[in-house]
């Protein structure tokens, strides 16, 4: 077996067993990497000799000693590139380490490359990255997914054991789902933003993803808790997110939102996920009906508050403290638009633009003051849902992996890829996605995701009816074919 | 809210981003459609609803002010476009 397929707690098993060194699992990563990248384009760049150097140091007593995990190009690690796939900050070097990065370091893994992303986090197929879309393992001729897109498809790929995404309104969940693996999106608050560079700040967490869910409890561990640094974290205590891990689903009741059972759901993934609904009754779970009667809302309000918090924090880049600066400047308005026309892409002018004109004197009310009251309605539904149930199941995304180009040309049916992720942002609290099938699409297989919603800081519920799914099922034993045998 | 209102070329100069007209054309579009979607949000009576800033209900959050370690002056100044002796260059502001 190659060790870059194993699972973090398998890796440590090894590890503490001392029958591998976390300098042959570096240098399994890098065969890796350099066997399968070029067709994945899951990472924009990577430092063996310094993950060598970090393997070399690792002390195996701590809870990720010498685990190499995969970065997300918009979270700062100290000596690194930070660039959020994007060319005005082509060149950044990130001066200090994000919280997250802090405690990984704290508990001995090692921070291993820079994953490919939408630029800024905006998108949701890795096709807004400056530097070329990242492919989807199970089929390279399509998206892996976004803004995610890179941590999702390396960890399917077998190139990193683990990885940090971000998600915004569904860019940890929806790749993790589009590429087979697991990802979380922990409550807001959970996971210290500090070091991460904000999209929408209302809405980002920093989260894992994995192989499994054991792994992305064992991360959560690590990376959740209060930070001084970042004042919208929440001062709660941090359970163990193992301890209740194999507690099963028997005495749990299940919410079934009708709202998310709808026409544009496709029906090899409504079929998987009544399938997967179906096991968790077997399991002894109940299973009741419930409705999230603002879900039809929740893209409009997410496309005013977004872009609308957007267009405020990427203010930032104005080609003077760091990145790109244009050339040929005649005044300050011109080194202003010149340097933001230049340095940012596409979709991240449209957001800026769509952001600014939601704030703009006279729009102001009837945009972003009424997208956030229709925010206190999405919210209310999920309060009133949690009062009757212990979680939500419901698919990640309404359609399998699509082919790269085939939404670029029309945002609105882009921005609908996150159509199920986006409410659990709005109300701040926590959801998973883990597999629970394929769909056979000409001749390939598209990985299926279910999605697990919680109640706010609930993670330790989440993780434990995803894993007692997961532990009943063999999803992740099967593995995309790379040409690699 | 009709799409025809909006000016993409004005709000571009508040954002401080320059377009050229191809761009102009198309996100004029683009964002006309997304905005017609949007007009979804007026079907629903918010009148007394409380508007969401952050999920949780989250005030002021205060610490000791005393000072504490920082970048450096090198470390601040590594990754700006252009620099002189331990200062950001802006570009001219005042004529």
């Amino acid at each position: 077996m190659e060790l870059s397929s194993l699972t973090v707690h398998e890796t440590r098993d090894l590890l503490a067993r001392k029958e591998v060194s976390p300098k042959e699992i570096v240098e399994g990563l890098i065969r890796r990497i350099e066997k399968v990248d070029g067709a994945v384009h899951g990472f924009l760049s990577f430092d063996p000799e310094r993950a060598l150097q970090d393997a070399e140091r690792a002390d195996l007593s701590l809870p990720l000693g010498g685990i190499p995990i995969a970065i997300k190009d918009v979270i700062s690690v100290q000596g690194h590139p930070c660039g959020c796939a994007s060319k005005i900050l082509q060149g950044y070097i990130a001066p200090y380490d994000a919280t997250v990065i802090a405690k990984l370091r704290a508990a001995g893994a090692i921070p291993f490359g820079r994953t490919n992303m939408d630029e800024f986090a905006m998108g949701s197929s890795t096709e807004n990255s400056a530097f070329g879309p990242s492919r989807n393992p199970w089929d390279t001729e399509r998206i892996p997914g976004g803004s995610s897109g890179g941590s999702a498809a390396v960890v399917a790929a077998d190139e990193a054991l683990a990885a940090l995404g971000s998600d915004t309104g569904g860019s940890i969940r929806q790749p993790a789902a589009l590429c087979g693996c697991v990802g979380v999106k922990p409550t807001y608050g959970r996971v210290s933003r500090y070091g991460l560079v904000a999209f929408a700040s209302s809405l980002d967490q920093i989260g894992p993803l994995t192989k499994d869910v054991r792994d992305a409890a064992i991360i959560m561990n690590v990376i959740s808790g209060v930070d001084p640094a970042d004042s919208t974290t929440l001062d709660e205590p941090v359970p163990d997110y193992l301890a209740d891990l194999d507690k099963g689903v028997e005495d749990l009741t299940l919410g079934l939102p009708k709202e998310y059972f709808i026409e544009g759901l496709d029906p090899q993934i409504e079929q998987a996920i009544r399938a997967a609904v179906a096991r968790y009754e077997k399991l002894g779970a109940t299973i009741v009906d419930i409705s999230l009667p603002h879900t039809e809302y929740a893209l409009s309000t997410y496309y005013i508050i977004a872009p609308a918090e957007a267009s405020a924090n990427l203010a930032r880049f104005d080609g003077v403290r760091y990145g790109y600066r244009a050339d040929g400047i005649t005044g300050l308005l011109d080194h202003y638009g010149k340097t933001r026309e230049e340095g940012f892409g596409q979709e991240v002018k449209r957001r800026i633009i769509l952001g600014t004109y939601a704030l703009s004197s006279g729009y102001y009310d009837a945009y972003y003051l009424r997208a956030q009251k229709v925010r206190t309605l999405i919210r209310r539904d999920f309060d009133d849902a949690f009062a009757k149930v212990d979680a939500i199941l419901c698919p990640t995304s309404p359609t399998p992996a699509f082919k790269l180009g085939e939404r670029t040309g029309d945002p609105l049916q882009m921005y609908l890829a996150d159509i199920f992720t986006l409410a659990a942002n709005m109300a701040g609290i926590c959801g998973i996605s883990i597999p629970c099938g394929f769909a056979g699409v000409e001749g390939k297989k598209l990985p299926i995701g279910l999605q697990i919603l919680g109640k706010a800081l609930d993670e330790s519920t989440v993780f434990r009816v995803a894993n007692a799914y997961e532990q009943n099922t063999d999803w992740r034993r099967t593995k995309p074919d790379l040409g690699d045998g | 809210m009709n799409a025809t209102k909006f000016d993409v070329r004005y709000i571009a100069e508040l954002a401080r981003i320059k377009l050229n007209p191809g761009e102009i054309a198309t996100f004029e579009s683009q964002l006309g459609h997304v905005l017609e979607h949007v007009e979804k949000l007026n079907q629903l009576d918010v009148k007394d609803v409380e508007p969401t800033a952050h999920s949780f209900p989250m005030y002021n959050v205060f610490r000791e002010d005393e000072i504490r370690p920082g970048l450096t002056r090198e470390a601040a100044l590594a990754n700006a476009p252009r620099q002189a002796q331990g200062l950001f260059i802006v570009t001219k502001v005042v004529e």
